[in-house]
């Protein structure tokens, strides 16, 4: 493997570190945070006839899942597209 | 027509279209029976795998858990949700990367022993059959109502089914087959949840329908109104918090990296073409996952509010408030057959009297009524799915497409856990331990009984099961929590995890969850042999069995940071695998 290569994977490895914490942060937030620990505090407030901690418990949380994996399919082929050289390719190559 | 008749019509052109795509698509090869070729769209993978995933469970037991719990039940919907984040941020990609066919494989070469690829087939098929009984159970339930028949008979009518299915299928054909269950189930399940939901709000979308003003004119809120039914009498308010929120936590997050480390959800991110295709897939599938898992709410509060007020027709404390039992309607006939619901006539008045007479501070109330005790002494939350369209009185065609739906999803569920413990036994077992030199026909021959043997299995536990369909499935993400998920993800993220730090950290997650789960179930789930009393005052720090997952999890990280942390490290080839996990690709 080369030198050039192995820091650039290197590069693409930490870039996709970072993106991962900052979605699970958010992951964590809205299903532990919003919809369990804070729960009760959010259910003196409505959106709609739903109590809000209710809400994010039982349907918004679901929403917020299915964004974050778009937001990751999204950033990633963004990430290959930047990292995969002909370079690197050739490398990899058995 | 009778709903008997659209059922049996509805059911078996079903069961037609599906011998039918398993027949013309069936496995040729290893290849095609283990990851059906590695050619499958993400598209069509994420249907798949949400047929994979949703199972008799989510189908059957889940609008009828969130209906008798109400918020607390909201831990298995953000639990069997919220892991596909985590299977698609954490394994997916490079599970895929890897290459091959099964779980254990990747155990096996990432932490270079045969042990660790054993401790993980071990693993493996304990969860997996753990989760077969749910299936099991669901099929029984399914069965028993459509074809009128005691549970039992349900039971065993349900295996044969399953087993022709999965033996003739292979993973080629469980996809196609799996893309078909989908759309059956799928319309069965939004169906009536649409009739209801536009019955009761005036709004078609369950999803907006629970949030919705009654269509009654009275302005209230559907969940206002099923807050003020079931508070009236004795039974917890639905919207508040019952539990600890410790323990909904670590349900939550048990069930979350239990689903991400699912073997038979796992297998399935190995038959699409490229690395980014994985992570496209476990986005489809959620979105098609979601459909149901946002539906579920509605239809369970629906159902109960539905319920009660058969039940309840008139005021709370009168006595034509409650129904005649002669004048009970046909459902209720329907399902007293099965012995799911049952009534019995405590105060000798000839109605029905449905309360929570285990709540000490409705007692005094619930006499005053003449009320003595709860008289629908069984209620299965199981019935609740599919009994609920014949309680909204839906047209019988919807009634005979639940039953379908809810034969869909145990049967494609089934099928796949089948097939992940098939091919862990044939592949990683027999080719890639006892007899590696065994030809790929006989390897597919190996797999084909391994499947008899788990079904038979499976089928004696579903006629003893430990407890609702649902909750015996929560045991199994426990155990795939603790064990696989850790071993999985340190592989991935950490270069350092060594060989004796993964197998000690899998057998002491895999062995504190089980014997977590036996204390309070019972020895190998037979009954009467548990020690602790399985009640909320029994367990250790208010944490349910079904919780205990996460915590085993951790116990499998701290065992193996602490073996690595003092053993040799791993070789350099393992070092180069990990690294080769972790490159961008294009291709």
């Amino acid at each position: 493997m080369g030198k050039k290569s192995s820091s650039a994977s290197s590069g693409y490895w930490k870039a996709n570190l970072r993106l991962v914490v900052k979605l699970l942060a958010v992951w964590f937030f809205v299903s532990f945070g919003l919809g369990i620990f804070l729960a009760d505090f959010l259910n003196q407030f409505r959106i709609g006839g739903y109590p809000l901690g209710f809400f994010f418990a039982q349907q918004g949380s679901i929403y917020v899942f299915v964004a974050l994996i778009f937001v990751y399919v999204h950033k990633m082929d963004a990430l290959d597209a930047k990292y995969c050289t002909p370079d690197a390719e050739a490398d990899k190559a058995p | 027509m009778s709903t008997q008749t659209w059922t049996y019509l509805v059911v078996g052109a079903s069961f037609a279209l599906y011998l039918g795509i398993a027949y013309w698509a069936r496995a040729s090869s290893t290849k095609d029976f283990y990851v059906a070729g590695g050619s499958v769209s993400p598209i069509a993978n994420g249907m798949a795998t949400a047929a994979d995933w949703m199972s008799a469970a989510s189908f059957i037991s889940l609008a009828g858990i969130i209906g008798f719990m109400g918020y607390d039940a909201s831990a298995y919907l953000m639990g069997w949700t919220g892991g596909y984040v985590l299977l698609a941020l954490l394994l997916a990609p490079y599970l895929r990367k890897f290459g091959k066919f099964t779980v254990p494989e990747f155990i096996g070469e990432r932490y270079y022993s045969k042990t660790a690829r054993l401790v993980a087939v071990v693993c493996l098929i304990v969860a997996s059959i753990t989760y077969v009984i749910g299936q099991m159970k669901g099929v029984g339930v399914a069965f028993s109502r459509f074809l009128q028949v005691p549970y039992e008979i349900g039971v065993m009518a349900g295996m044969a089914i399953v087993f022709f299915y999965a033996v003739l299928g292979g993973m080629k054909g469980i996809t196609y087959t799996q893309i078909a269950q989908y759309c059956v189930l799928i319309f069965a399940y939004t169906v009536p949840a649409i009739f209801i939901s536009l019955t009761l709000t005036g709004m078609p979308l369950p999803q907006l329908g629970l949030g919705a003003t009654m269509a009654d004119g009275s302005g209230t809120f559907l969940l206002e109104r099923l807050d003020q039914v079931v508070t009236d009498l004795g039974f917890a308010q639905y919207t508040a918090h019952k539990g600890t929120h410790l323990n909904m936590a670590l349900l939550t997050a048990s069930l979350m990296i239990g689903t991400a480390g699912l073997p038979h959800v796992i297998i399935r991110f190995f038959t699409v073409p490229k690395v980014s295709d994985a992570r496209k897939s476990a986005g489809w599938a959620l979105i098609f996952i979601a459909i149901l898992f946002t539906t579920a709410p509605g239809v369970g509060a629906m159902a109960r509010l539905n319920l009660h007020q058969t039940v309840q027709s008139g005021p709370v404390g009168s006595p034509e408030g409650n129904l005649e039992y002669a004048q009970r309607p046909q459902w209720f006939k329907n399902w007293e057959i099965t012995g799911l619901l049952v009534f019995e006539d405590k105060n000798d008045d000839g109605r029905i009297q449905y309360y929570d007479d285990k709540n000490p501070k409705f007692t005094a109330t619930a006499e005053s009524y003449g009320w003595l005790g709860n008289e629908l002494t069984t209620v299965d939350r199981d019935i609740m799915a599919l009994a609920n369209p014949e309680i909204a009185n839906l047209p019988r065609w919807v009634i005979a497409l639940v039953a379908a739906g809810g034969l869909a999803a145990a049967l494609s569920t089934a099928a796949g856990l089948l097939l992940a413990i098939a091919s862990a036994i044939s592949h990683d077992l027999l080719k890639g331990m006892l007899r590696p030199e065994i030809s790929e026909k006989q390897e597919l021959r190996a797999s084909r009984i391994s499947m008899a043997v788990a079904i038979l299995l499976a089928g004696y536990l579903g006629l003893n099961p430990p407890g609702f369909a649902a909750q015996v499935v929560a045991l199994a993400f426990g155990l795939a929590a603790s064990s696989l998920f850790p071993a999985l993800m340190m592989g991935i993220f950490s270069t350092r995890i060594n060989r004796p730090g993964a197998i000690l950290g899998m057998l002491a997650g895999l062995g504190s969850t089980l014997l977590y789960i036996f204390l309070y179930k019972g020895w190998f789930f037979v009954p009467g042999t548990n020690l602790l009393v399985d009640n909320p005052q029994g367990w250790i720090c208010g944490i349910a069995p079904a919780s205990f997952g996460v915590i085993g999890a951790m116990a499998n990280f701290a065992v193996a940071f602490t073996v690595s942390r003092f053993t040799e490290p791993p070789p350099e080839g393992v070092r180069r695998l990990i690294l080769r996990l972790r490159e961008p690709s294009i291709n």
